[in-house]
């Protein structure tokens, strides 16, 4: 089992070290970004295929025997969230090529990108709490560096705030970690299910689930904790705006279904009503915020949120059903929220202008980059037959079926507001009128090499691609994340791969 | 013992929390450092603050000697401390470029990206 839980982290970081090496060369970096990438995006395939024929595998890094040692592990979920960051991480790589300025390029990004796609997967494999926040560490400081890289005032200003937050989020990380080992004297995440079910300091152990909560709230960006989000997501290059808003939240969701399925599920009523409630305010809040922004990037952070807001809902109504939609809901808007940040850099080349009230016509000049922002904008907003609808579909189902009527009704009108935002985004950038004075900025255009627009339009049209596919074609992917939902449910599979059958 | 040191570490988080709430960017940098060593001693603290003996396995046994001291705390504070200081040593660069480029250290100025 080793290999395949430690390729899809060792294959990028070496393809980042290889790449550090050729600092001088960009066109060898670029293809050592791309080479890491499909790496990353091969190895997750191999792991999902091996998860889903063997069931969860697990392997002791340095051959300690669980719990003493760090545990890499796959289930389902893990496994399909790696496939998603390594497809998601070759789509914003290849769109660099064409679509980032060379000064960037020349200045560690890809390097830097494929760190990051390093930390995610770590984040995602590892069966170990401390483990999970060394990673988020490395995952986050290649952050910090793609926030900054390139040094405008909003970038600084945005770095600033986001990295404060996380911080702060990464000392009380550090603090619940603390009061879990001095509560239960292991950090191996199976090992700790068994205990925390065990111990009887019902107190302290929902202290810590609040904790960890806030914590992961904030990589999350869930309400009230995502103030920080659109102050920064917007101010770096749309490529890395990208790959954060496809992956870096998901990370913080994730780590939120990790911990609120297998360590806090004793106290049920309490902490999952309360990620219910937290999950209508993060959907409405973040549709409301979309609806009044000017700048394209910004819609899109908020909308961010609102995705997060749909994800947690499942989490909160906790049935086998619900987090099986939740994670499909996952799943697709990572691909759907990359794909618009993309649209976002191509209306930028074209338009001049992420700005609302600076854009318009662009319809009449270029209809096909239209239809590539109308698909997956709809989709967020789960108009059928997008891969969005099928995602809401199944969440208002379990919601309904578990009688949780005020978090439907929320996430429908949250729909709504969603549908309102993306649509007066549309008819300002691509149906009004150019502005007086905004000319189509066709010199920028032609300026760049045949090569160059097809790496920018190529990603863009085979994650809109996805998109209605995963619409159209759901049952297979929906059918994952349903096993991966059941998987969760029943934590049996988890702890012996962990911890050995024979316990 | 312990007591001295809970105590301690809530003054640590009370006066990084007061710190960063401060407007100016580089009280923010102070404040977080704080931060991270509240978070550390309070690993320390709560994993039990004992006189007992070095983990070191003695030779010719297999296990530690009963007693010994739990080494696992002290691993997690020693990834803490270098993580955060790779993390601080970035965000002082930070301060400083933001600095320059803002002209002023006052948080009410980095206005720009709420537009």
């Amino acid at each position: 089992m080793t290999v395949q839980l430690t390729a899809p982290i060792m294959l990028p970081f070496l393809a980042a070290a290889l790449a550090m090496l050729a600092w001088r060369w960009v066109a060898v970096q670029r293809w050592l970004g791309a080479a890491g990438a499909i790496a990353q995006l091969v190895a997750g395939i191999v792991l999902l295929v091996t998860t889903r024929a063997q069931g969860v595998v697990a392997t002791q890094v340095g051959d300690w025997p669980a719990p003493f040692g760090i545990t890499l592990v796959a289930d389902l979920l893990s496994a399909t969230m790696v496939v998603i960051t390594g497809l998601l991480g070759l789509a914003v790589v290849v769109f660099s090529f064409g679509g980032l300025d060379n000064r960037r390029e020349s200045f560690g990004y890809y390097p830097l990108l494929l760190i990051l796609l390093t930390g995610i997967a770590g984040a995602f494999l590892t069966g170990d709490l401390f483990n999970l926040f060394v990673w988020f560490e490395v995952m986050l400081i290649a952050s910090f560096v793609l926030l900054t890289l390139g040094g405008e005032r909003a970038q600084l200003e945005g770095a600033l705030k986001y990295v404060t937050v996380n911080l702060v989020s990464s000392a009380l990380f550090l603090s619940a970690v603390g009061i879990i080992y001095g509560l239960t004297g292991t950090l191996n995440m199976a090992d700790l299910s068994e205990r925390l079910s065990d111990l009887d300091e019902p107190v302290l152990e929902t202290t810590v689930a609040m904790l960890l909560l806030v914590v992961f709230g904030i990589k999350a960006a869930i309400f009230p904790l995502f103030f920080w989000l659109p102050a920064s997501y917007h101010t770096p290059p749309v490529v890395v705006s990208a790959i954060f808003a496809g992956l870096l939240t998901k990370v913080g969701v994730y780590a939120l279904i990790r911990t609120f399925t297998l360590l806090f599920v004793d106290d049920v009523g309490f902490t999952h009503g309360i990620l219910l409630a937290i999950a209508g305010l993060t959907m409405v809040v973040g549709a409301v915020g979309a609806v009044t922004q000017q700048d394209l990037r910004r819609t899109f952070s908020f909308l961010v949120i609102s995705a997060v807001g749909y994800i947690v809902m499942g989490l909160g109504l906790f049935t086998g059903v619900a987090i099986g939609a939740a994670l499909f809901y996952l799943f697709q808007d990572a691909i759907a929220k990359t794909a618009l940040f993309l649209v976002c850099g191509l209306v930028r080349w074209v338009g001049g202008s992420f700005r609302l009230e600076q854009l318009g016509g662009l319809y009449r000049t270029h209809p096909l980059l239209a239809g590539l922002f109308l698909i997956p904008a709809l989709s967020l907003a789960g108009i059928p037959p997008m891969s969005g609808f099928v995602a809401k579909i199944g969440l208002v189902d379990a919601g309904l079926a578990g009688g949780q009527y005020l978090v439907v009704g929320l996430a429908l009108l949250a729909s709504v507001i969603t549908l309102l935002a993306v649509a007066v985004a549309w008819a300002e950038a691509f149906w009004k009128a150019a502005p007086e004075g905004a000319s189509i900025n066709l010199e920028e255009y032609r300026a760049r090499s045949r090569g160059e627009r097809m790496s920018m339009f190529v990603p863009v049209i085979a994650l809109v691609a996805m998109v209605v596919g995963l619409g159209l074609g759901a049952q297979p992917v929906l059918e994952l994340a349903l096993d991966a939902g059941a998987q969760l449910m029943e934590p049996h599979a988890y702890l012996d791969a962990v911890l050995g059958a024979d316990r | 013992m312990e007591l001295i040191l809970s105590i301690l570490v809530g003054v640590l988080f009370a006066a990084a929390l007061y710190t960063m709430l401060r407007r100016s960017i580089v009280r923010l940098a102070i404040g977080l450092t704080l931060l991270s060593h509240a978070a550390n001693l309070l690993i320390f603290t709560v994993s039990g603050v004992s006189r007992a003996g070095t983990p070191i396995v003695p030779e010719g046994r297999e296990v530690p000697i009963i007693g010994s001291s739990d080494p696992v705390p002290q691993a997690l504070i020693l990834t803490a401390i270098v993580i955060s200081f790779g993390v601080l040593a970035f965000l002082l660069v930070l301060v400083k470029r933001v600095y320059q480029t803002v002209g002023s250290d006052d948080s009410d100025d980095l206005t720009s990206t709420e537009r």
